[in-house]
């Protein structure tokens, strides 16, 4: 009976992705315990999403995506930080193409071997950032990490917009989600799209069928790093500092975590995800120092039992695809 | 002068050798499980770091060094055991990504319940008494300690290589990596056989702990760093190539260490220009094949 009814609206929200995840952010942040926590989600959910896309989508496991998380986050704290940079746009822009240009470099040597290699090769190059940025402390603040940066307000149409309160922020970087959210489902919509999910499924057929294979993965590579990096930026304006911890390679097992969790290969997946991992922490730690252990064990248990995710379990079992 | 700085040198030199002797051990285990079962074990790291945990345990409730050195490989070995079988045995017939995810919370999970039972704080683990001290080589003098590292590690591979090659057991291993389709049809049960490599692969594992744990230190995030080492390792020799491992690991050890010697900044993030030059001029590795795994 509720499962009768539950279909058709599931199935709609799921095939209106942008529309559903502005309705629903648009009321998150009266159904957490602290503003804050709701921004958190919102940004990890992007970082995910920007995952997702990589491995949900075109079937490529990336466990080096603090790489571009960092370098959007470096991007924009130093344009603010160390160029004193006026404008918010510009610093946003410099963190995208820091983690663009990083993306399509790093896509480039990766993207040279294929599956399990593959996940090991990125795990490595984001280490290099990780280093770089460890040892040029004069640019990056070294192991202090990059603080000092400052709450521009935002110039919009002429008019100064504050975004020093917490609630302003997350609406903020809800606009941004909702623009790459948008992006990426025109992306998912399109025939280059289409091709992705070939890829994923089986790439020689994909070759066969005259498909540059290499190619479109590279595109799909920079354009997850392009994801990942205005997440890393908007986590940088969030903490007005850059942690040299952001580019260190547990960071990218963050997005893997929460992708998996919530359903990878789903639109919501990487939102639902970023939400159960970071509330469930939030509460945990509240009560037991190794919630870290407790949080490993769920994951696992997931890969075991569940590898559709909690999002993608729910659609199956409402028949929903 | 010159004379001074070329002893430092070798000795520089000799260090590298004592790492690279580390990353073989690890990397082989590594390549073992992955050119038999095709799965990246990524909790190898931290199943090192247990091994030094359990020498350090061992060592305490003993006071026997030999008794530890010998004791916490097996107990890691065990621990791999029963994670080959209720954890990864599932696992077969799925995408390999999946098994390279399971082992990464797993590796988690190690590291938070070893802090949950030693703390948070890292140990010190002595060297034995025994080696304490430095030998006179001749040309120069280098700690005994890091001489034992190098014969125990030249001995293992020794006895894995007699292992592999003369016994009926290693005849399977090697038959499986070639076409363990073919093995089953010649009615070989190839399930314990995987089931021992796994095990077999991470007990190595757990010697290079106990082995380094005097040497840099015993604590949880131990095998953080060592594991991302020993994949450029595995990717610089070739996936599942154990002569690669060997080569490549000493190349490893050498590059990082002669780095460390010249310009320090720079040890970390050479290894990876290493790894990328080999990458562009032979994707497969030193001695990889193509088309392995992919």
């Amino acid at each position: 009976m509720i499962r009768r009814a539950l279909a058709p609206v599931v199935h709609w929200v799921a095939g209106h992705p942008v529309i559903s995840i502005i309705a629903f952010f648009a009321a998150f942040p009266f159904l957490v315990p602290y503003k804050s926590l709701a921004t958190q989600v919102l940004v990890y959910g992007l970082f995910a999403l920007g995952f997702n896309l990589l491995y949900g989508y075109t079937g490529l496991l990336s466990f080096g995506h603090a790489a571009y998380w960092g370098l959007g986050a470096y991007g924009t704290g130093i344009a603010l930080a160390k160029l004193k940079l006026g404008s918010l746009w510009l610093a946003i822009a410099m963190g995208l193409a820091s983690a663009v240009i990083g993306g399509a470099v790093v896509g480039f040597f990766c993207l040279r071997r294929r599956g399990i290699y593959f996940a090991m090769l990125t795990l490595a190059f984001s280490q290099v950032f990780y280093f770089a940025a460890f040892h040029l402390a004069d640019i990056t603040g070294g192991d202090d990490g990059l603080r000092g940066i400052p709450q521009l307000a935002l110039g919009l149409f002429g008019y100064q917009v504050s975004l020093a309160s917490p609630l302003a922020f997350y609406y903020f970087a809800l606009a941004w989600v909702a623009l790459a959210v948008a992006g990426l489902k025109r992306v998912l919509d399109s025939p280059f799209g289409a091709v992705l999910l070939a890829i994923r499924e089986n790439s020689d057929r994909a070759s066969a069928c005259g498909y540059d294979v290499n190619r479109v993965k590279l595109v799909s590579f920079v354009f997850s790093a392009l994801i990942t990096g205005l997440a890393g930026s908007l986590d940088a304006l969030r903490l007005t500092v850059v942690p040299v911890e952001s580019l260190y390679w547990s960071t990218s097992g963050q997005p893997v975590i929460m992708t998996l969790l919530g359903g990878a290969g789903t639109f919501f997946g990487p939102f639902v995800g970023a939400a159960t991992f970071l509330v469930l922490a939030d509460r945990l730690s509240l009560f037991i120092e190794w919630w870290q252990l407790v949080v490993g064990l769920v994951f696992m248990a997931f890969v075991l039992f569940l590898p559709r995710g909690i999002w993608g379990t729910f659609l199956g079992g409402l028949g929903v695809r | 002068m010159i004379d001074v700085s070329l002893q430092a040198l070798a000795a520089q030199a000799f260090t590298g050798l004592v790492l690279g002797g580390i990353l073989v051990l690890l990397a082989i285990g590594l390549s073992l499980i992955f050119g038999l079962m095709a799965v990246v074990n990524f909790a190898h790291g931290s199943l090192y770091m247990l091994g030094a945990y359990f020498g350090f345990f061992v060592l305490g409730l003993t006071r026997s060094y030999w008794a530890a050195l010998i004791l916490a490989p097996i107990m890691v070995g065990i621990v791999g055991l029963v994670i080959e079988r209720f954890l990864m045995r599932p696992l077969y017939g799925r995408s390999p990504d999946d098994a390279l995810l399971l082992t990464f919370g797993l590796s988690f999970v190690l590291i938070e319940a070893v802090k949950l039972v030693w703390g948070k704080m890292g140990l010190t683990f002595d060297p034995p008494k025994a080696f304490a001290g430095a030998m006179n080589l001749g040309f120069m003098s280098f700690p005994v300690y890091r001489l034992f590292i190098l014969a125990v590690t030249i001995v293992v591979l020794v006895a894995l290589w007699f292992f592999l090659e003369k016994t009926n057991v290693g005849l399977i291993v090697r038959a499986g990596t070639r076409d363990p389709l073919m093995v089953r049809a010649l009615g070989i049960d190839l399930g314990r056989i995987w089931w021992l490599v796994f095990g077999l692969g991470v007990a190595m594992a757990g010697l290079a702990g106990v082995l380094a744990g005097p040497l840099r230190g015993v604590y949880a995030d131990m095998g953080l760093e060592m594991i991302i080492e020993s994949f450029v390792v595995v990717v610089v020799g070739g996936m599942g190539s154990l002569p690669g491992a060997i080569v490549a690991g000493l190349l490893i050890g050498e590059v990082v260490s002669l780095t460390t010697f010249f310009a320090p900044k720079l040890a970390e993030i050479v290894v990876f220009l290493v790894m990328a030059l080999v990458l562009l001029v032979r994707p497969s590795g030193l001695f990889g094949e193509a088309g392995l795994a992919e």
